[in-house]
């Protein structure tokens, strides 16, 4: 029973990571083939990084998450402080109900229905288009404020409130009394709300795909383009980048608290 | 007090104003494009066109649930076996599991249609076996395969966060009161991981019904599901209205699916509010 169920999990990872790991020796392949590997070349990482496009991308995924992922930190903290304390339970249920909407959608209707409302909004004002970045930081906010709230509103409930009566009874303002004394226990969800929006916002592609223009390319967006029609080595060499960096990210995450605490462990030995 | 309460509604202000405008406004347009024609007049055309989709609908519910199946299958030992596994094992399976999940589905699907592809690597062994060339890409076995391998990791997460939250003593004490092995399984680990379960249908079935990029690339074009159809309308502006009507049936279907899902579970461990 125990070597059946090591056999099974090795076999389902294996399938599970064959084709990435395939993709990841094949872009070292110097033929640029698929089928034949003929030689150790470093050709497609030169190509992808004097692949000016694809630098230009990258910066603006960085560019976009960083600024989405911050203002819908703060909105979605706030809202989640405000939407804590509020009693009306008629106006909070509704409210809570249509934040979870991106979440609840399949992303494609997401996308959809924000270019919508861009095209709606540009032919009542009258101009062309303006899709680009300001739409894609729109709709980059959009989805990531619902998993802001998930990472925050827990946080609040677990919040003592005589806590914060105390900082007021003592003399702070309320505003005082939130950023002093309810704010410093909030802060985890809200890291973890951030980043958890950093990383949606830098991997999105369907939602990016109806809210974009040509002029502002994400990295998604630029590997799908560069995927519709023809392989091109590039992008394996790309895609092994991304691979490793986030193997290397996962493994420091979850690894180094349990480092931290072997340490720790040998201390008090 | 009367500075704090001021405070607090004040907090929520901004969020509903994004809410409001960023995820009502858009569902209302959704809404108002699926019921007017082109020139924006009122009209049931949308509505009554649906019927030359019913095809595409039916085929990608098959395709999805399907897909869904076969996850569950291979999905659920593979999060009871990895339950089972001890500390470092265990996370660095967790890690294993969780990289596809935080590696681009563009660059996953990628990487598989490449492998199977006709000139691809899989073919050129077989071929140098001496087996022939099988095709997969630009069938449905191709499209399915490409969901299955995409989705595979959200089945078995919340499947396995859920197991490793059971108290191992039920099982000791299902076996200890005469349980067979398969009798703890069906009264005591399912009964008591459906949330998980539930969890992972859901993670599973709502991305592969409305996916484009897995049929675009494993189906090599061939294969035309709801998303492409979705994709394919928004690409111009004349057909916008039929787009927004199929991705509102398109919606209203995964709800009703959803709280169905929801009903075997009960509300605290409900998957979506």
């Amino acid at each position: 029973m125990k070597i059946l169920s090591k056999f099974y999990i090795g076999i389902i990872f294996l399938l599970l990571y064959l084709p990435i790991l395939v993709l990841i020796v094949f872009s070292f392949n110097e033929a640029g083939s698929l089928a034949h590997f003929s030689g150790f070349s470093l050709t497609w990482y030169k190509e992808l990084f004097h692949d000016e496009e694809a630098l230009s991308a990258l910066r603006n995924s960085l560019f976009l998450a960083v600024f989405s992922s911050l203002i819908a930190t703060v909105i979605g903290t706030f809202g989640a402080l405000g939407l804590h304390r509020m009693k009306n339970r008629y106006l909070k249920q509704p409210i809570l109900t249509a934040t979870n909407i991106p979440m609840m959608n399949p992303d494609i209707v997401t996308g959809v229905s924000m270019m919508l409302l861009f095209v709606a909004l540009a032919s009542l004002l009258g101009s062309k288009s303006f899709f680009g970045f300001g739409t894609m930081l729109v709709a980059h906010t959009t989805f990531n404020i619902p998993y802001v709230l998930l990472s925050v509103m827990p946080r609040f409930k677990q919040l003592d409130p005589s806590l914060s009566e105390a900082a007021q009874d003592l003399g702070c303002t309320p505003a005082r009394a939130f950023f002093k004394v309810e704010l410093p226990q909030i802060v985890p969800g809200i890291i973890s709300g951030l980043m958890m929006s950093f990383t949606l916002s830098l991997d999105d592609f369907v939602i990016s795909h109806f809210v974009s223009s040509p002029n502002f390319q994400t990295l998604p967006l630029y590997i799908y383009n560069q995927t519709a029609h023809n392989v091109k080595f590039s992008m394996y060499a790309l895609s092994a980048l991304i691979v490793a960096l986030i193997l290397v990210i996962l493994l420091i995450v979850n690894f180094a608290g349990s480092f931290g605490q072997r340490k720790k462990g040998e201390v008090k030995k | 007090m009367k500075g704090r309460t001021a405070f607090q509604k004040l907090a929520a202000v901004p969020h509903i104003v994004w809410t409001v405008m960023f995820i009502v406004a858009p569902m209302l347009f959704v809404l108002y494009f699926a019921l007017t024609d082109a020139d924006g007049r009122f009209s049931f055309a949308n509505i009554t066109s649906l019927s030359q989709y019913t095809n595409v609908f039916i085929l990608s519910i098959a395709f999805a649930l399907i897909a869904t199946v076969i996850c569950l299958l291979i999905g659920y030992p593979l999060a009871y076996y990895m339950a089972q596994q001890k500390g470092r094992t265990q996370k660095l399976l967790m890690v294993l599991l969780m990289l596809p999940m935080w590696c681009n589905l563009l660059i996953r699907t990628y990487a598989l249609m490449t492998l199977l592809d006709n000139g691809g690597l899989l073919n050129s062994l077989l071929d140098s076996l001496g087996l022939g060339k099988i095709t997969i890409v630009g069938t449905d076995f191709g499209v399915i395969l490409g969901m299955i391998y995409d989705f595979l990791p959200y089945m078995v997460l919340p499947i396995f966060t859920a197991m490793t939250k059971l108290d191992k003593q039920y099982i000791e004490a299902a076996h200890d009161l005469g349980c067979s092995h398969l009798q703890t399984m069906t009264r005591v680990v399912i009964p008591l991981t459906l949330s998980g379960v539930v969890s992972g249908v859901t993670m599973v079935f709502v991305p592969s019904i409305s996916t484009f990029y897995i049929s675009q690339k494993l189906g090599a074009g061939k294969i035309d599901l709801v998303g492409d159809t979705i994709e394919r309308l928004f690409q111009n502006p004349s057909t916008y209205n039929v787009g927004a009507v199929i991705s509102l049936v398109m919606m209203i279907l995964i709800i009703i699916s959803v709280q169905v899902m929801n009903r075997f579970t009960d509300d605290e461990k409900r998957v979506m509010p």
